[in-house]
């Protein structure tokens, strides 16, 4: 599935979609973020709550598909101007981090 | 490719803003060279955790990419305090990062382990007081 179609698919808040057609792949949870670099898989949706600028280097050097913040973070738009200039996917949704990994299980 | 390629980066210790910008700068070079995926994931990651841990630890640094026809190799260097004991900044989930890098996401105390996951070969060279110089290898 694309970052496009799962984003429609469950209704998320498309915040910065510069690479939509990119196939998502697996799944990585986490806020500290040598643990996601360490863990996460290229391709994977990070889920997460942490939104600062950091978030999106890190989601850039890990190579993960699409940020996806939960319980409705909403990350300041200079972040979200980085995350587009760096070909960062970033969204958000109302769904706690597990309901929101629920949500996901079919479709990653 | 016979020659090597050399990249090289000042660290700004003063923001965490700025830092990651050499490692973005590196992965964008190393694709243009072609490289396969992983390889540039692993060397970016790298190479983004040593740039952090000068920026928590070390104001700052001077960091080194040689590309060569067979493998990676990432210099990090700098005149922080040095690690007083290197094998226990090596465990995972120790960490001396203040609550305000923590806030940030940082201090998880996997930096150095991270770093070493993700090279063949990482040898680190600290004098506290004096400062810290790593070396990372990447086979390619």
């Amino acid at each position: 599935m694309t970052v496009k179609d799962l984003i429609e698919k469950h209704g998320f808040t498309p915040l910065s979609l510069p690479d939509p057609e990119r196939t998502v792949s697996g799944c990585y949870i986490g806020d500290l973020l040598s643990w996601v670099m360490g863990r996460a898989k290229g391709d994977n949706v990070w889920l997460t709550i942490m939104s600062n600028v950091n978030t999106v280097a890190v989601a850039s050097l890990s190579d993960v598909s699409l940020v996806l913040l939960a319980e409705n973070v909403r990350p300041e738009d200079a972040v979200l101007s980085v995350a587009e200039a760096k070909g960062v996917n970033v969204a958000a949704t109302e769904l706690p981090l597990y309901e929101a990994a629920l949500a996901l299980r079919q479709d990653v | 490719m016979s020659d090597k390629l050399t990249f090289h980066f000042d660290v700004d210790g003063e923001s965490f803003v700025s830092a990651g910008q050499a490692s973005v700068q590196v992965k964008k070079n190393l694709r243009e060279l072609g490289l396969p995926p992983e390889v540039i994931r692993r060397v970016s990651i790298a190479m983004y955790e040593g740039e952090i841990n000068m920026v928590i630890h070390a104001n700052g640094g001077v960091a080194d990419v040689d590309v060569y026809e067979d493998k990676v190799v990432i210099v990090l260097d700098d005149k922080g305090p040095g690690i007083k004991d290197v094998a226990l900044a090596m465990q995972e989930g120790y960490s001396t990062a203040s609550d305000q890098v923590r806030s940030l996401g940082f201090g998880a105390g996997m930096g150095l382990p991270n770093m070493k996951r993700y090279t063949d070969d990482m040898v680190i060279e600290t004098v506290v007081g004096v400062g810290t110089k790593i070396t990372m290898t990447i086979r390619l």
